[in-house]
C-alpha cells in the first residue's frame, strides 16, 4: 500500500483520471479510428521504409529491378501492338505510346497487388499488435510509389530524348496520380479484406491483371479507336492510362474528359465502398487470418 | 488522485466459432455451401460449434498494481489478454481502459531478419506505438540495455537468439505507455535477461506508477512481480486476490479435481514446436514422497518426427513458485518418428523438506552450459507432496518455512 502511495505521489501527472476511458465493446464503431489513423502515419512510412528496404537489400541487383521488368514489358507490348498489330501511332513512335501507358500500368499493379496482399503478408502484426489495419494497405501505396518515382525519373528524360519535351499538361500529372491510387486502394482494400477470409482472391487477382494489362489500353491509343472508345471506358484505368500519357506527351494524345470523368466516379465508388467493407471486416481480422 | 480504476472489465465474453470440416476457407466451400443452404432452408445443426473462450469476466484494477493471469493453457488468458490489447472484439460485455495500452504478446513482434539492429529497433518501436522523435531519443538507453552495440549495423538474422531477444525485449521495456499488457516473454532467454527484465518491469511498475497486467506459467515470477493475481479456468474467473492465495489455489485444483492424471497440454509453455511433446507426467505412487525418499516422476514423450540426442530437464518449485533445484539427466533417449516412450526420472536424493512441491520439466538437446534447446516445456506438473514421515516410520521435526526448502546431507562436525 504504501509503496504504491509513493509511487501516485511521484507521479501525480501520470494521474489517469486525466485520459478519457477508452471503451471497448461489441459491434461499437470506434470514434476514434481516424484519430488513431492519423495517430499510427508515421507506422505506414515505416512499414513502407522495411518492405523497400528489405527488397533492395535481398535483390544483388537492387534498384534495377524497379526497372528492368517494366522496360522489358514495354518492350514486349511495342512488339505486339506496334509491329504485329499495326496499330496507329499518329505519328509519335510506339515505344513512348506504350512507355507512358505501362508507367501508368504498373504504377496500378504494383499498388493493387502490394495492397490486396499486405494484409496476409503482415499476418504476424495483425495478430500480435493493435494498429488501425488500414496503415497496412495504404504503406502498400506508398511503396508503389517510390517504384513510380523511379520509372518516371527514367521516362521524362526518354521522352526528351525523342524530342518532346514536357509541357504544361505535365502538371496535372499528380492528379492522375491520384486518381490511379485511388482506384488501386478501392479494388485492393476489397481484396485484402476478401484474401482474409478467402485465400483463393490471392490466385485471382494475378489472372485478373494479366487480362487487364489488355484491355486497358496500355500498349495502344484510343483515340485512333472511336467505336470502342466508350466501351474502353468503362474500365476506370482508362481514363488513368490515358490521362498520364497525355500529360507525358505533352499533349500529342487526346484527353478524352468522359473517359476521365468516369474513372474518377468508379474509382470513388471503389474507394467508399472498399473503405466501408474493410472497416465492417477489419474487427474480425485477427480472429480469421 | 482518482480512485477510478484503470481497467474495468465488465461481463466480458468472446465466443469462437470452430467449423468442422465445413471451415469456409476457400471460396469453393462458400458457394457450395451458400447454395445447398438455399435449398435447405437454413444452416444444418453441428456444423458449426461455438466455443467460449471467455464467459462473464469481471474485475477492475488499480493504477499502479501489477497483476498477473494464471489458468491452464486454453483457459483464456490469451484471448483476455488479446481483448484487452485492441486485437479482437468481444463478443459481448464491457472494457474500459484510461491510460495508453502497450501490449508484448511477443519478443520483438515486426522484427525483420534481414535489417539491421539499429533498423530493427526504430521498426519495432513504431510497431509497438513510439513515434520517431520517441524512438531517437531513448535509441541510445535501448542499445546500452540490450548491449548490442557492436552489432547495431548487422542483420538480425545473424544474432544469436540472446541477442535477439535482449534487443526486442530492450525495445519493448522503453515504451511509455499507463497499461502494459505482457504474455509469457519472460520464458525465453536466459536467466539473466530474464532477471534484468523483471527489474525492468518492477521499475515500469512500482516506479513510476504504471499498470502492468502479466500472464506467466512461471509461478515465482508471479510470486515475485505481482501483488494480486487472476485465476481463469474454462473462461471463468475462478479467484481475484493475493498471488500467494491465488497460486496456492491454482496449484490445489488438478490435484483435487482429476486425481493426478492430468494433460501436460495444459501446463505447456508456448512457442516451441511439435517435434518432441510430454504426452503424460505423473507422479510416481500418488506423488506422496517420504523425506528422504527418492523423488520418482514418470513421463511419456512423443516425437512427431525422428529425435535423437535427447535429455531431459526439470526443476522443483515450492508451492509460492520459487525454484528449489534444478537437474538435467546426463542419459539420453532417442526417439523414431511417432514413437511414444516411457520415461522414468529418479532423484535420488532430493533433501527436500516437508511441503507441497510442483515440478518443470523440458525435454530437450545440447549441454546446458552452452546452449540448450528446448523442444516441449511444461511448468506446474507433476504435483508432489514430501511427506513430514521418514522411511523409518517416525515423524520429522516441524520444519520453519524460514529455513528454505531444502535439508543438507552429510554434515559433519569436527573439533579443530
Amino acid at each position: 500500500m504504501e509503496r504504491a502511495a509513493t509511487a501516485h505521489a511521484k507521479n501525480a501527472d501520470a494521474d489517469t483520471s486525466v485520459f478519457p476511458a477508452l471503451v471497448l465493446e461489441p459491434g461499437r464503431s470506434d470514434a476514434h479510428y481516424w484519430r488513431d489513423l492519423w495517430r499510427f502515419r508515421e507506422l505506414a512510412g515505416f512499414l513502407a521504409w522495411r518492405d523497400i528496404k528489405v527488397r533492395y537489400k535481398q535483390a544483388s541487383l537492387g534498384i534495377a529491378w524497379a526497372v528492368i521488368q517494366p522496360v522489358i514489358q514495354t518492350i514486349l507490348l511495342t512488339f505486339v501492338f506496334g509491329k504485329l498489330a499495326k496499330m496507329p501511332d499518329g505519328g509519335l513512335p510506339y515505344f513512348l505510346i506504350v512507355l507512358c501507358g505501362n508507367l501508368a500500368w504498373q504504377l496500378f499493379t504494383s499498388a493493387f497487388n502490394g495492397a490486396g496482399n499486405s494484409l496476409v503478408g503482415n499476418s504476424h502484426l495483425i495478430s500480435k499488435v493493435y494498429f488501425p489495419r488500414l496503415v497496412v494497405p495504404i504503406s502498400a501505396l506508398a511503396v508503389a510509389l517510390v517504384d513510380f518515382g523511379i520509372m518516371l525519373s527514367l521516362t521524362v528524360p526518354a521522352i526528351a530524348f525523342h524530342g518532346i519535351l514536357p509541357g504544361w499538361q505535365i502538371l496535372l500529372l499528380p492528379l492522375f496520380v491520384l486518381l490511379a491510387l485511388v482506384i488501386a486502394l478501392g479494388s485492393g482494400l476489397w481484396i485484402a479484406a476478401l484474401t482474409v477470409k478467402y485465400r483463393d482472391f490471392r490466385f485471382i487477382t494475378p489472372f485478373v491483371l494479366q487480362i487487364g494489362v489488355f484491355v486497358t489500353p496500355v500498349g495502344y491509343r484510343t483515340d485512333f479507336l472511336p467505336n470502342w472508345r466508350d466501351l474502353l471506358a468503362l474500365n476506370p484505368l482508362s481514363g488513368v492510362v490515358d490521362g498520364m500519357r497525355w500529360c507525358l506527351l505533352a499533349g500529342r494524345t487526346e484527353l478524352y474528359l468522359p473517359g476521365v470523368a468516369v474513372s474518377a466516379l468508379i474509382g470513388g465508388i471503389l474507394l467508399g465502398t472498399g473503405l466501408w467493407y474493410f472497416r465492417q471486416t477489419e474487427r474480425r481480422f485477427a480472429d480469421e487470418i | 488522485m482518482s480512485d477510478l480504476p484503470v481497467i474495468s472489465v465488465e461481463n466480458l465474453s468472446k465466443r469462437y466459432v470452430i467449423g468442422h470440416e465445413t471451415r469456409h476457407d476457400t471460396l469453393r466451400d462458400r458457394l457450395s455451401h451458400g447454395v445447398g443452404r438455399l435449398f435447405r432452408g437454413r444452416k444444418s445443426p453441428g456444423e458449426e460449434e461455438e466455443f467460449w473462450a471467455l464467459r462473464d469476466v469481471s474485475f477492475d484494477i488499480r493504477q499502479g498494481e501489477v497483476v498477473g493471469v494464471i489458468g491452464r493453457n486454453g483457459a483464456g488468458k490469451s484471448t483476455l489478454l488479446k481483448i484487452l490489447s485492441r486485437i479482437t472484439e468481444p463478443t459481448s460485455g464491457r472494457v474500459s481502459l484510461r491510460g495508453r495500452v502497450a501490449s508484448l504478446l511477443e519478443v520483438g513482434t515486426g522484427f525483420h531478419p534481414e535489417l539491421t539492429g539499429r533498423e530493427n529497433i526504430f521498426l519495432n518501436g513504431a510497431i509497438l506505438g513510439m513515434s520517431r522523435v520517441e524512438i531517437r531519443k531513448k535509441f541510445d538507453e535501448i542499445v546500452a540495455f540490450a548491449e548490442v552495440e557492436r552489432f547495431l549495423d548487422t542483420p538480425v538474422k545473424r544474432y544469436s537468439s540472446g541477442m535477439y531477444v535482449r534487443l526486442a525485449f530492450a525495445v519493448a521495456a522503453h515504451l511509455e505507455p499507463e497499461i502494459l499488457i505482457v504474455d509469457e516473454v519472460l520464458a525465453v532467454g536466459d536467466a539473466e535477461k530474464q532477471k534484468k527484465c523483471m527489474g525492468k518491469m518492477q521499475d515500469v511498475a512500482r516506479g513510476e506508477g504504471r499498470t502492468v497486467l502479466f500472464v506467466s506459467h512461471q509461478l515465482g515470477a508471479i510470486a515475485k512481480l505481482c501483488d494480486r493475481s487472476l485465476l481463469l479456468d474454462k473462461g471463468r474467473v475462478v479467484m481475484f486476490a493475493d498471488s500467494a492465495a491465488v497460486i496456492a489455489n491454482y496449484l490445489d485444483r488438478d490435484r483435487t479435481v482429476a486425481g493426478g492424471a492430468v494433460d501436460p497440454a495444459a501446463y505447456r509453455v508456448p512457442g516451441f514446436g511439435t517435434i518432441a511433446r510430454f504426452t503424460a507426467a505423473a507422479a510416481a505412487g500418488e506423488g506422496d514422497f517420504r523425506v528422504g525418499d527418492p523423488v520418482v516422476f514418470d513421463f511419456e514423450v512423443n516425437a512427431t518426427e525422428a529425435a535423437g540426442d535427447l535429455g531431459i530437464g526439470g526443476s522443483i518449485f515450492q508451492a509460492s513458485g520459487e525454484c528449489v533445484g534444478t537437474f538435467f539427466s546426463r542419459e539420453t533417449f532417442s526417439l523414431a518418428a511417432g514413437e511414444t516412450r516411457r520415461i522414468r526420472v529418479r532423484i535420488a536424493t532430493p533433501r527436500l523438506v516437508p511441503g507441497p512441491y510442483h515440478g518443470g520439466f523440458s525435454v530437450g538437446r545440447g549441454d546446458p552450459r552452452e546452449g540448450r534447446r528446448d523442444l516441449d516445456v511444461i511448468i506446474g506438473l507433476p504435483r508432489f507432496t514430501i511427506a513430514p514421515v521418514s522411511a523409518s516410520g517416525e515423524a520429522v521435526t516441524h520444519w520453519l518455512p524460514s529455513w528454505g526448502a531444502i535439508n543438507f546431507d552429510g554434515v559433519t562436525l569436527e573439533s579443530v
